[in-house]
């Protein structure tokens, strides 16, 4: 019976109430009252199985960052019996506080070189991913190693590879003739070692998203670029980078939004340094400044106004990130 | 966590579009690849594995002759070590707590994406387009940043220092709806649900019976991911959570910043801390590979 009924019916998934037959011995008033108890059921159960995620983004996500906003526009101290309202004071001490623009530019410089050489390497692992390997599974499962391990465990492990005294990366250098790097106390190697933690564990993760972007692209591309004499690296080129491009802004775009609020490696890079990111903050991040001012000098509405900031350059470089990509990307398939 | 343990369906209805593919991918260089990428294929493995080995190193010998040695083969220290890491947090306790921790927060992710995934690819309602476009532009909101307020009221109903602060603002995700949503989308026929409907089974036990368990292995997958995120969260829990009732991330963060450092101490916490889920990756491995490839491709 069922068949030619959801042929008739047609449209998919438009509920409708079960129907009886007639010689079905339920009375008129009973059959009523369960087609309104259907109705009720059709209606309103799509709502209440999303409505839990809704309330729970309002309650912990969405009011959260608006009464942040609030909590920036007072002198908020915690425990404090009573929180003045000073406007926008905090946003202005913030913007004449070097210690935050050194974070602004230690987040940037330690994203940049997080992101850029990632995503490259993550692109030409793709490709030697993609090739006929043995035991392809064992190899996927390799590069992606970093990824399952915990990063404060990993960050710790890191932070002592990355000792100046008796670190192992030290200790190779030196066995190649070149100088110890005093990995904590000099601004730019600090970056170097903390972007060398994001890369390792995200590049081999990155790799495998942009993998399967290489095996959805249709076979007859290559082959009509094979019959037209295109080199392998003239094909990588031209057909697989652009063909790459909305994973590539996937990728971009989250590593973005993760990058930024970068807090966990810089924490725990060294362990007598803590929330200061090294004795001149040579690599306090925002989030890390954020969490200093806010749970350690305990200076809620100072650290409510470095969040808002935060949050608004997030949006706008994902936004900018999301334009460019696809500007470039794009400008490689003509 | 039950999603998790009966797992070996996943392949079965997973792993179709990936064969196909990969069918393509061998055809279209027939010749094997040439040395060389093994060889680099293999140098980026021995550099990934590399900090887990230098780990166990480091905690496998007695501080003293670590740093006058510098061994490169692991020595007899390490349960020595690890009864000291024993002593100094509370490590079993950090264990149980972060297992349930992501414990429940995968269940609750697991079963609450996937009624509202079901809502968005099979339920028409009012609305239905513009919520679901609001769900995935949430996807990009650093909600991590409205931690301040967060904490406030967490301590304003008492609830900072125990485990319900860590788990109920994880509850449900964005991203595990818009999993659920996309695979749903595919993987259940409409006429299913029709005909359930039709027999007169209520809309929820129309999800219960047909839904379900068709999504049986990307639910695994989502369970997988979630546990994983779960685990590895730091920023909130060391805000909320005490050093008596830690996670197992707070525990070894305690573990670091104790004034007095000991390397082969503290290296012998990680490498405790980093065995269960080596393990869990060893077992699972494959399906967390095939769930990231898919993942990719569908969104």
């Amino acid at each position: 019976m069922t068949t030619e009924l959801s042929v008739a019916r047609g449209r998919g998934a438009e509920p409708r109430p079960p129907r009886r037959d007639d010689n079905d011995d339920i009375g008129t008033g009973k059959l009523s009252w369960r087609y309104r108890l259907n109705r009720l059921d059709v209606k309103f159960s799509p709502y209440l199985y999303i409505a839990p995620f809704f309330v729970l983004f309002a309650v912990v996500g969405l009011f959260p960052l608006l009464y942040t906003a609030y909590i920036s526009l007072f002198e908020w101290e915690l425990g404090a019996d009573e929180q003045p309202f000073i406007g926008v004071e905090n946003y202005t001490n913030l913007l004449a506080d070097s210690q935050f623009w050194n974070a602004m530019v230690n987040t940037f410089s330690i994203f940049a070189i997080s992101t850029i050489p990632q995503v490259i390497i993550a692109v030409l692992l793709a490709a030697l991913l993609n090739t006929a390997l043995r035991g392809r599974t064992g190899w996927r499962m390799g590069v992606l190693l970093p990824y399952v391990a915990s990063l404060v465990a990993l960050t710790i492990i890191f932070g002592d590879l990355f000792g100046v005294q008796y670190g192992s990366v030290n200790n190779i250098i030196e066995l190649f003739g070149f100088d110890r790097i005093d990995w904590q106390a000099d601004r730019w190697w600090s970056h170097v070692a903390i972007a060398t933690m994001v890369n390792w564990r995200w590049t081999g993760y990155n790799a495998l998203i942009v993998l399967a972007a290489m095996q959805a692209i249709p076979r007859d591309v290559y082959e009509a670029a094979w019959v037209d004499g295109a080199s392998k690296v003239r094909q990588f080129v031209s057909i697989t980078l652009p063909m790459l491009r909305p994973t590539l802004i996937f990728v971009i775009v989250t590593s973005t939004i993760g990058g930024l609020q970068i807090f966990t490696e810089p924490l725990l890079f060294s362990p007598s340094a803590g929330a200061n990111g090294g004795a001149t903050h040579q690599y306090q991040t925002v989030v890390l400044y954020m969490y200093q001012a806010g749970f350690q000098s305990q200076d809620l509405g100072y650290a409510s106004a470095m969040a808002w900031i935060l949050f608004i350059v997030i949006i706008a470089i994902a936004g900018i990130n999301f334009l460019l990509t696809r500007k470039l990307a794009s400008s490689g398939e003509a | 966590m039950a999603t998790i343990t009966d797992r070996p369906a996943p392949s079965a209805a997973g792993s179709k579009p990936v064969k196909r593919r990969r069918s393509k991918a061998v055809s279209l260089s027939e010749r094997r690849p040439s040395f060389v990428v093994y060889g680099i294929l293999i140098a980026f493995i021995l550099g990934s594995a590399f900090p887990f080995y230098w780990s166990f190193l480091v905690a496998s010998h007695d501080d003293a002759t670590f740093t006058k040695d510098s061994p490169m083969l692991p020595g007899g220290n390490f349960f020595q070590n690890a009864s000291r890491v024993l002593d100094t947090i509370p490590f079993w306790k950090a264990l149980g707590n972060s297992i349930i921790v992501s414990g429940t927060v995968t269940i609750s992710v697991v079963v609450l994406s996937t009624l509202a995934g079901f809502a968005f690819a099979k339920l028409r309602f009012k609305g239905r387009g513009p919520l679901m476009v609001f769900v995935v532009a949430t996807l990009a909101v650093p909600t991590q940043l409205g931690i301040i307020p967060l904490y406030m009221v967490m301590a304003e109903y008492g609830w900072s220092g125990t485990l319900g602060a860590v788990i109920v603002p994880n509850l449900v995700t964005a991203f595990g709806v818009f999993w659920m949503r996309q695979y749903i989308a595919d993987a259940v026929p409409d006429e299913l649900i029709e005909a359930a409907r039709m027999d007169g089974c209520s809309m929820i036990r129309t999800f219960w019976h047909v839904c379900l368990p068709a999504v049986r292995p990307a639910a695994a997958m989502l369970g997988i991911f979630t546990f994983m995120m779960s685990w590895n969260d730091f920023l909130w829990p060391l805000i909320v959570l005490n050093a008596d009732n830690p996670t197992m991330q707070v525990a070894l963060e305690k573990l670091q910043s104790g004034y007095y450092v000991d390397k082969t101490l503290v290296l012998a916490g990680t490498t405790m801390a980093t065995v269960p889920i080596l393990i869990v990756f060893l077992v699972l491995g494959r399906q967390i590979v095939a769930g990231i490839m898919q993942g990719a491709v569908k969104g």
